[in-house]
């Protein structure tokens, strides 16, 4: 029961958004941040931010982090790491906590130099997501999943157009879809994926669970059994919709 | 070149025997030569059920062994034509059920028989999958109650999983779902699954419901086939789930209590 168990700590994937460093004090930076952000300030405000340090020979002191960080929060960012630092450039980042990113390197060159599009990029948080695996083909099951079997999807979805017996397992690390009625037990987001979910046409599991959270059947309240159903972790509960409700 | 049928549950008690005797007794009764064998090493009872306990003389161990050969082990039933009863060793267990002996016995026994009836102890052990292995055809014994279900449920998945057609990747066994014990009264008190409650869970054809019946006991220790009792709803039963095996369409009968006719409507609809 490893699923059942699954640790505090999990992988997750973010997008955040890469600011190119030239130099740390040149008065262009303020401007060109000011003019992206006026251009959309909702989608701006509060956002995490990266700093890409390729091309910044400065910022080898604590203190050009610190005035970094303050020009950056007048502008509503918030800068949580940087990446392609020097080991100087990294050990003044760590003193104000910025974390070491790396990858995305080859894509972060437009950022805040180019005014359109916007200094979006992907930085893809390379480290500490060990147990969110890639995604995979999904597997499409058409025959009735009987009692004492298991089916498990690595790194994809598992569809299944037949019905699910009493004492059948299905596990897979994406989302568990069920076109027939659900009566065994489903494992969705088993690496940890907390955005996985089960759906059922028909909802008579013995035991659902996403990303290690779990309700047995006698958790589940009857006026969710015996008709199509959803299950997803919301705000960190296990959270039955009925129905193809979209919240 | 005979076809093998498998009588399998995963639950014991639930008509195997029975029913793999009234079974083979109403294809032969046909016109098909057919044989049953008895897979329940060491619990041997077909050969009572078919009242022939005494003249057994070498069983299928002894022509696994290789210790005696077919003819002199299968016995010849006295009543009907065309049946013969091979069975089993009540002093051995299922290990003895040797892999390469049973395919042996199995090819020759379908060179000369039309059906071969294969009578599965319960459980999902060696002795029962050593029955199912050799399977073109299953007929899940099935009692309207949830364990018996459940237990046919991991049986039909054991017969897609575990079968030489499974293996072999050839077309799977043909599955037919037989209900037995039925009692019409107790499913209206709510006290027995439904014929339509057990089809849902098994979607698995329905071959035929067999009603709960005294007839079936005192046939059993009579050593008498139940299919051979013309009279009882127990013998008609099997004589209608026998034809459609072959083929024939049937009515399905005693899925209700007696004297409702005005629900005639719905038999046909259970019978589809």
């Amino acid at each position: 029961m490893t699923v059942m168990m699954a640790s505090r700590v999990q992988g997750g994937i973010f997008t955040l958004m890469v600011v190119r460093i030239g130099d740390p004090y040149d008065p262009t930076l303020n401007r060109e941040l000011e003019e992206q952000v006026a251009r959309s300030p909702g989608f701006f405000a509060e956002a995490p931010v990266v700093l890409d340090l390729k091309d910044c020979l400065g910022c080898t002191a604590v203190a050009d982090f610190t005035a970094l960080k303050q020009l950056l929060s007048r502008h509503r960012l918030i800068p949580v790491g940087v990446q392609n630092a020097s080991t100087l450039q990294m050990r003044a980042a760590k003193a104000v906590d910025l974390a070491p990113f790396n990858g995305a390197q080859s894509h972060a060159r437009r950022a805040a130099v180019e005014p359109a599009p916007p200094a979006v990029e992907r930085a893809p948080r390379a480290p500490a997501e060990p147990r969110v695996a890639a995604a995979s083909r999904p597997r499409l099951v058409t025959q009735p999943v009987r009692s004492g079997t298991q089916i498990y999807v690595r790194g994809g979805d598992l569809i299944v157009v037949a019905p699910v017996s009493a004492g059948a397992e299905l596990i897979a690390d994406g989302h568990i879809h069920v076109y027939g009625t659900l009566r065994g037990r489903a494992i969705a987001g088993a690496a940890g994926d907390r955005d996985a979910r089960i759906f059922a046409h028909r909802f008579e599991p013995e035991l659902v669970s996403v990303a290690g959270r779990y309700l047995v059947s006698d958790a589940i309240e009857p006026e969710h059994l015996n008709r199509e159903a959803q299950v997803a972790l919301i705000d960190d509960r296990l959270t039955i919709l009925p129905g193809w409700s979209r919240s | 070149m005979g076809k093998v049928i498998v009588v399998t549950s995963g639950k014991g008690g639930v008509g195997k025997t029975t029913t793999s005797a009234a079974f083979a007794a109403g294809l032969a009764l046909r016109g098909h030569k057919t044989v049953v064998i008895d897979f329940d090493v060491g619990l041997r009872n077909l050969d009572l059920v078919m009242g022939c306990e005494r003249r057994v003389v070498f069983d299928f161990i002894n022509v696994i062994n290789g210790d005696a050969n077919l003819n002199q082990a299968l016995i010849r039933d006295k009543r009907i034509d065309n049946l013969y009863i091979f069975p089993t060793s009540q002093t051995r267990d299922k290990d003895a059920l040797k892999r390469e002996g049973v395919e042996r016995v199995m090819t020759e026994l379908k060179k000369d028989f039309e059906y071969i009836v294969c009578d599965s102890p319960a459980g999902i052990e060696h002795g029962a999958l050593t029955a199912l292995y050799h399977a073109d055809a299953a007929i899940i014994v099935t009692n309207p109650e949830v364990s018996s279900v459940r237990d046919s449920d991991r049986i039909i998945g054991l017969l897609a999983s575990k079968s030489r057609r499974a293996e072999k990747r050839e077309k799977p066994v043909e599955e037919h779902l037989l209900l037995t014990r039925y009692s019409p009264e107790r499913v209206q008190r709510g006290e027995m699954l439904s014929v339509e409650d057990v089809r849902e869970i098994l979607s698995v054809p329905l071959l035929g419901i067999i009603p709960e019946s005294e007839t079936v006991l005192k046939a059993s220790n009579t050593g008498m086939p139940v299919i051979l009792d013309a009279q009882s709803p127990a013998g008609r039963a099997y004589d209608d789930a026998v034809a459609r095996f072959a083929g024939e369409q049937r009515e399905m009968r005693f899925a209700l209590p007696e004297r409702r006719g005005f629900l005639r409507g719905w038999f046909g609809r259970a019978a589809s």
